[in-house]
Order: structure tokens, then C-alpha cells, then sequence
């Protein structure tokens, strides 16, 4: 079988399972980030954006560590659940929520920050609390970075491969990402499943981001088309 | 120093950048840097290792690795690369004999030592680390010797493929895994030295782990890089060889 159908379930299923999570909290960490005063913030910002530029064998191999029983989180989860978390998918889900984080976190937090301050004194103004105000007209105006957030999230775990190497233990159906098996398939000298792989991740991924451009391009005319009726 | 002089050229003048580049199975890492350091401290020439899966180097080795030697941890690579015209086929030399061995933590519950592969029928072992047996050769070996024990089929849900046997040998190290199957060569490292306990594999267990090295055609330092395949089939290596963990069966030594 040239294509290894499992692998691409596996990881379209968590590339969605970390997007979903990372929408959720990077939601309120990116409104933090676009509106706290405090003055020691850019070092959360420096942190948040910090897997960026780390290599994912940083990332995968302090993940390892820690999820290890040398390491008291590692020894805490092992004696409440009885197994580690590194090579399940769970395991890989907090890798790559890690991973992912900048790529949600930072589109959200511009947009946020590009709110007009003076709709949100006039949602205030109105007796509207801080947290209406966030969803009622924080959020809608930021549709296209939000959306933006989750697909890039989504499009970078689809194409994770160290942290998966480090943590994953190549297990079919459980941690064998795409990524990794075509690792694989190279490494075995296997080129035409390799490429036959690699070419349809290619394609799925391009697919999807132009999806997101070709949302945003629609960015100038957002008003007319996010804000629905009101109440 | 004449002995020597015969296998490694002592250095010229402006020799400072010699340099051969070398790739090896990840079982070698610690023995072949010794073997590199003393090299290199005689002879100038400066050793780059670069180690993997015999099988992941092979693939880079078929697409123009500018690698000078390759200490592959088996027989078969090498033979590919030579039926290629990408390695010399008059010198493929069979340097040692690999172990494979059982290993757990120090502080692990399992008395490997005594009991062998019947540890892995423990419930304590969730995880079972393996070198991929897809281009690793400890990890095919690894999978023979789960086969001759009648094990396989009731140990792999719970096997775990590192990407080449060092990585095997992490997972278990972290304490991910509960047991693994590593090189000897990995057990008795310096680095792994009081860190665990371990069960060597007999031989009748696996199809023998012979490691073969071979020249690569397309090198540029096919001068320096015979010189050093000299030095590596001497009887000092061989030496360095067993201390980690090898067999040297073309010459007198034999495992303790």
C-alpha cells in the first residue's frame, strides 16, 4: 500500500483535537496579551513565541524528560494513571499544543489589539461588561485573525515532525504521523510510497491555506459580512 | 611510534585541515569517538562522525553524502551501497560483532539479570522500546530474538520504534519505556555506566550482528580515509573495540 491512510487520519485528527484546544485557550491568553498593562508582559509575550525559534528537539526532548518518571510531573501521572504519556496520543496532543501555541496566540492577539478603543469605551459606556464586550464586539471584528489562528495551528501540526520523533515511538495508528512515515519510507528507501505521501500532504496543506487567504482577502468588506444582526 | 607510522602517516606540514568524514550505527557513538580522539591525536587528520540508523545513513550515503567511510551495524547496507558503485567493494571489512542485551533502569523492579525475556511478560512493562527493525539492524535483531522466544505476538502493542538504537535507548533512560532493546556497546558506555541493569541476548537468539565498514567511491579523501581504515583494523582497536562492547572474531579476542 503506497499510502498509509492511518497515518493521515491520525494526524488530521490531532492537528483538529490541538486546534480546538488552542482556540480555547488562546482566547483569553491572547486578550491578556492585547490589553494588560503590566509591565513585565513582554516576557509572557517572549515565551509565547518562543517555539518559534526552538528548535523541536528542545521542545520534544523537555516534553520527554518531563513526561518521563525521572521527572515529578512524570512520576505523579505514571502513579494516578499507571503509564506514561509519551508515545500515546495524548502525549502528543500536549507536544504539539506546545509547538502550536505561537501560531494561534499571535493572530489572535493582533487582531485583538486592532480593535478600535474607542467601540470598546462606547460597549462600556453602555453598561456592557468587560466579558460582553470581548464577545459581543472584541470577537466579531475579529473573525479573520481568529480563523487565521486555528487554520495556521491546524496547518502546523499537520506538518510537526521532531516533536513527534522525540516523544512519539512511531506507534501505528496511536503516534505515527504522516511526517514521521514518510521519515519512514525515506529512510527505508521506499521513494515511491515517500512520495506518494509526501505529495498528497503537500496538496492538503497548500488546499488549506489558500482556503485562509482566500478568506482574508475578503478582510476590507468584514463589517458588512461578520457582524450579523444584533441581538 | 614505527609500528604506527605503518598504518597512520604521521602529519606534514600544513596538514592542519585534513579531515575525512565519517558515518556510523548509532551503536558505535561512544567507542568510535575514542577511536577518533586517539586517531586524530596522532595522526592530525580530524575524524567527523556523524551517526544514525545504518539504514537512514545508507539512503543518505545513495543520494551524495560527502562521506569517506561507513561503519555501517550490519553487512547488508554496506553490500547495497558496493552493489550501487557508491562503495568499494575490496574494502568491505567486518570490524566487529554486535551484542544485543535486555536492558532496564538501575532502579527498576525487574530482575533482568536473572530472568532474561521473561521480564517482558511482567504487567509493569507498559512500554517496550525497539530500534525501528525497518532500517535499523538491532532493531530487526530485536524482533528475531522477541520471535525466538515466542514473545512477538504477545509483547508488540506495546513496542515503541525508536528511530535508531540510540533513541531506543533514550526511552527507556527518560523512563518512558519500562525495558528496551539496546547495543551492549550502549549498556557499557561511560555515559550509561550505573544506570542500568541488562541481560545480553544469547547469540542463537538473533542472526549474528556482523558490522561491516566499507570506503565510499565518491570521496575525496580516499587517501587519509584507507589510513584510517588501517588504524581501525588493528589489534588496539579491536582492543578499544571488545572494552565496548564488540566481539573482534578476526582476531584472538572473544567476549568475557
Amino acid at each position: 500500500m503506497l499510502i498509509d491512510w492511518q497515518a493521515f487520519r491520525l494526524t488530521i485528527e490531532l492537528a483538529m483535537v490541538v486546534s480546538a484546544i488552542l482556540f480555547v485557550i488562546g482566547l483569553p491568553l491572547a486578550w491578556w496579551i492585547a490589553f494588560s498593562g503590566w509591565r513585565w508582559k513582554f516576557f509572557v509575550e517572549a515565551l509565547v513565541a518562543l517555539p518559534i525559534v526552538l528548535p523541536p528537539t528542545v521542545l520534544g526532548f523537555y516534553v520527554l524528560v518531563a513526561l518521563g518518571s525521572r521527572s515529578p510531573f512524570g512520576r505523579w501521572w505514571q502513579s494516578l494513571t499507571g503509564h506514561t504519556l509519551a508515545f500515546t496520543f495524548a502525549g502528543l496532543v500536549i507536544g504539539s499544543i506546545l509547538y502550536s501555541l505561537p501560531f494561534a496566540v499571535q493572530p489572535f492577539a493582533a487582531s485583538f489589539s486592532s480593535v478600535d478603543r474607542k467601540l470598546l469605551a462606547a460597549s462600556a459606556t453602555l453598561g456592557a461588561s468587560p466579558l460582553r464586550t470581548f464577545f459581543r464586539v472584541v470577537v466579531p471584528l475579529s473573525v479573520p485573525g481568529l480563523v487565521t489562528g486555528v487554520v495556521l495551528a491546524f496547518a502546523h501540526t499537520m506538518g510537526e515532525f521532531g516533536v513527534v520523533l522525540m516523544i512519539g515511538g512511531n506507534i501505528p495508528g496511536a503516534t505515527r504521523t504522516v511526517s514521521i512515515g514518510i521519515y519512514d519510507q525515506v529512510q527505508a528507501s521506499n521513494y515511491a510510497a515517500a512520495n506518494a505521501m509526501a505529495l498528497l500532504l503537500l496538496v492538503f496543506c497548500f488546499a488549506v491555506l489558500t482556503v485562509v487567504y482566500g478568506l482574508n482577502r475578503r478582510t476590507p468588506n468584514q463589517r458588512t459580512w461578520m457582524i450579523g444582526p444584533a441581538e | 611510534m614505527l609500528v604506527l607510522t605503518a598504518v597512520a602517516p604521521i602529519p606534514l606540514a600544513g596538514t592542519a585541515d585534513r579531515e575525512i568524514n565519517v558515518a556510523a550505527a548509532a551503536d558505535l557513538s561512544a567507542a568510535l569517538q575514542e577511536v577518533a580522539a586517539i586517531y586524530e591525536k596522532r595522526t592530525g587528520v580530524v575524524v567527523k562522525l556523524s551517526f544514525g540508523a545504518s539504514g537512514a545513513l545508507t539512503q543518505q550515503i545513495q543520494n551524495g553524502a560527502p562521506f569517506d567511510v561507513f561503519f555501517s551495524a550490519d553487512m547488508d547496507y554496506p553490500r547495497q551501497l558496493i552493489a550501487g558503485g557508491q562503495a568499494d567493494g575490496s574494502t568491505l571489512y567486518r570490524y566487529a560483532v554486535g551484542r544485543l542485551v535486555l536492558w532496564v533502569p538501575k532502579d527498576s523492579p525487574l530482575d533482568v539479570e536473572h530472568k532474561g525475556m521473561d521480564v517482558l511478560l511482567d504487567p509493569s512493562v507498559k512500554k517496550l522500546a525497539i530500534a525501528n527493525p525497518q532500517h535499523a539492524p538491532y532493531g530487526r535483531a530485536a524482533a528475531a530474538a522477541l520471535q525466538h522466544y515466542g514473545l512477538y505476538e504477545r509483547v508488540s502493542d506495546r513496542l515503541v520504534l525508536g528511530e535508531n538504537i540510540s533513541q531506543a535507548a533514550q526511552f527507556v533512560e527518560s523512563g518512558n519505556a519500562q525495558a528496551g532493546f539496546v547495543a551492549l556497546a550502549h549498556a557499557v558506555a561511560p555515559a550509561m555506566q550505573g544506570k542500568g541493569k541488562y541481560w545480553v541476548v544469547p547469540v542463537e537468539a538473533h542472526p549474528q550482528l556482523d558490522q561491516g565498514v566499507v570506503l565510499i567511491s565518491r570521496s575525496v579523501h580516499q587517501k587519509d580515509a584507507a589510513a584510517f581504515l588501517g588504524f581501525v583494523k588493528t589489534e588496539e582497536v579491536a582492543a578499544l573495540l571488545l572494552r565496548y562492547g564488540f566481539t573482534s572474531p578476526d582476531l584472538k579476542y572473544k567476549p568475557k
